[in-house]
């Protein structure tokens, strides 16, 4: 019995609840929100010691046993992305703090951030394929809720365009899992992987993982990435960050899960078109990243990218890959946060969203500055950052498995990321200042907090790769050897 | 505008009254043959927006002076709440009880903490439809 690890969804979930009972408590409610996120920090890192030393972790809800009941399984991969996730929340929140209007506040902005979290973090712990969709839906249904917060006409437009591709995507899902119980007749994770070894991965489905890689495709911007810079560079600055940060690394962390632990038996068809499809985002997304002057746009791109790039991880999923897009995807989540925070306060201060309309901030706002470089180098992946050791073992084992295609693709992207933050660094930082500090909104002491904590933690994951390596090897030991959950989940207690 | 809806008006009062009774037998009904928390609430609902349209809006709030949000809040609470108990008595997550007891008048009865989880359900369904249903009413 590990009734800890429901904690990182359920406590949300009470304390949203809670949240909607004090709506005139403003104060009430940010604190209240804010400790129930470091409490999801100190959980994780608990639960990470844990199963280091006694392995996967599970919960049957009410006592119903796999693969009859549902479950929450805890192993380092999905702990390691809650914990990731938490931090990187906390973060937005301090700079909701100081950025959001009073009025959104009282509109239960709080309760709807935590069911946003809760989402996530149930996402990323189910052991049960149906209960996915459930946390899916919960995480959308925030996620509806806060894009919309701010109503402008820009924000209806793309909020509409938002819903409608993310309730396609959810009937999709449900159509696949009901021709996935249809033919394998479990829901339960380990189940059906065990299942499908068992009678081989027969066309059928393999058509039917096909189906799951559209909707996650969707979901994460694999390729279908149409509908995702639009609607991530309209909400609010701290919902623009939690969306580019968490949400599209839900449907990235249920494609890993999916193709490792289920369809692994046909990776000549699966793993080759994730592998076709990651080539076809890094181009797209490299084309928009320097296409585009607005800065959120470009921002919003630098998001499609970093998905490819770690879906060229799982295509080839040689252990070393693995573990780089492992690495990679948690260095993602705090730098687009970052990203996105950065991009944010630039155009709070001076008023202007695209690039050419914003000259000489260094002058005013040193420390913006340096921070905005420093995202850029991390982005880049130029050691000692966070990105960097991610970058290299992907290309290890890209090398490895002689993919020199997606190898060359991924690393010419990267120059793209460079070159796309570098133009905003060059015309938006440098150059003639031509905004007086008179006239400039004032940086907040929140916006800055928020964005410290987050430098500070991809130098800490840059610097720490070694510590870290523990656990990451550890989680990619377990995405490669499907056999390990599967006895974690089916061996009795 | 005002429309001359007697008829209308009188049915409506004597109805709610059998919707509601519908409504408390469904709920109960969930425990071991189709019904539930979700159907009863929903038919619960149904009879609250029954009066809402009937009647104007102003006169039933006035008479009914409840934040529906806040009402689906309240059930959410007490739902995620029977999840948290078995926490309490050291159980799995979401763990509910049951037990026989004599009660005077209905004799062995069995109670659940199945009924509370399903009360918030009823609960927050009504409280979702009533408050879309009157979020919707407001543009004119």
């Amino acid at each position: 019995m590990n009734n800890i690890i429901v904690m990182p969804m359920m406590l949300p979930v009470l304390i949203g609840i809670i949240l909607f009972f004090l709506r005139p408590y403003i104060k009430a409610q940010r604190v209240l929100s804010l400790l129930t996120l470091l409490a999801n920090i100190g959980i994780s890192v608990y639960v990470l010691q844990q199963i280091q030393q006694n392995g996967i972790m599970r919960l049957d809800f009410g006592g119903w046993e796999p693969p009859f009941g549902i479950l929450f399984v805890a192993d380092s991969f999905s702990i390691l992305l809650v914990l990731t996730a938490s931090i990187v929340a906390a973060a937005c929140l301090i700079y909701s703090f100081s950025s959001v209007e009073p009025s959104f506040e009282k509109n239960f902005y709080y309760s709807f951030v935590l069911f946003l979290i809760a989402g996530v973090n149930g996402s990323f712990l189910t052991g049960d394929i149906f209960n996915l969709y459930v946390c899916f839906e919960i995480m959308l249904l925030a996620s509806y809720v806060l894009i919309a917060f701010g109503g402008r006409k820009g924000q209806l437009r793309e909020s509409i365009k938002y819903v409608i591709i993310n309730v396609v995507s959810s009937w999709i899902f449900l159509v696949a899992i009901a021709y996935l119980y249809g033919v394998i007749g479990t829901l339960n994770m380990a189940h059906i992987s065990e299942r499908i070894a068992e009678v081989g991965q027969t066309p059928t489905l393999t058509v039917i993982s096909v189906v799951l890689l559209t909707v996650f495709g969707l979901k994460a911007g694999l390729f279908l990435y149409f509908w995702l810079p639009g609607s991530y560079s309209t909400p609010i600055t701290p919902v623009a960050a939690l969306f580019g940060a968490l949400l599209t690394k839900v449907g990235i962390y249920a494609m890993f899960r999916v193709f490792t632990l289920m369809f692994y038996h046909e990776q000549q068809i699966t793993h080759t078109l994730i592998g076709i499809m990651a080539a076809l985002t890094l181009i797209g997304g490299s084309i928009g990243a320097v296409a585009y002057k607005d800065l959120r746009l470009v921002a919003s791109y630098n998001v499609v990218i970093a998905v490819g790039f770690i879906l060229v991880g799982l295509a080839v999923a040689t252990p070393a890959a693995i573990e780089g897009s492992i690495y990679y995807l948690i260095h993602d989540i705090i730098i687009k946060a970052l990203l996105f925070l950065l991009v944010g306060i630039m155009i709070a201060v001076s008023g202007q969203t695209k690039m050419d309309d914003i000259s000489g901030l260094i002058k005013n706002h040193p420390l913006l500055g340096w921070l905005f470089f420093l995202t850029t180098l991390s982005l880049a992946g130029i050691p000692p950052l966070s990105g960097f050791i991610g970058k290299v073992l992907i290309g290890e084992g890209a090398v490895g498995a002689g993919a020199y295609v997606l190898l060359a693709l991924a690393f010419i992207s990267s120059i793209f990321v460079l070159y796309s933050l570098m133009r905003i660094f060059l015309t938006s930082f440098w150059g003639e200042t031509i905004i007086s500090q008179d006239e400039e909104v004032p940086v907040r002491k929140g916006w800055l907090v928020s964005t410290c904590i987050l430098a500070v933690g991809t130098i800490a994951l840059g610097l720490g790769a070694e510590p870290m390596a523990i656990y990451i090897q550890d989680a990619a030991e377990t995405l490669l050897n499907p056999q390990i959950y599967i006895d974690a989940v089916l061996g009795s207690n | 505008m005002k429309i001359n809806n007697v008829i209308l008006r009188t049915v409506t009062k004597l109805v709610f009254f059998i919707i509601l009774t519908l409504a408390v037998y469904l709920f109960f009904a969930g425990h071991n043959s189709p019904g539930g928390g979700f159907s009863g609430g929903l038919v619960l609902a149904s009879a609250l927006v029954l009066l809402f349209i009937v009647f104007d809006i102003e006169t039933i709030q006035k008479g009914l002076p409840i934040d529906f949000k806040l009402v689906a809040a309240f059930g959410a609470l007490l739902s995620v709440g029977t999840g948290f108990g078995a926490l309490v008595f050291g159980e799995n997550f979401l763990t509910q009880a049951f037990d026989y007891f004599n009660i005077p008048f209905f004799g062995k009865t069995e109670l659940t903490t199945v009924t509370i989880f399903e009360g918030g359900v009823a609960l927050v369904v009504v409280g979702v439809v009533v408050t879309i249903l009157l979020s919707i009413s407001e543009d004119e």
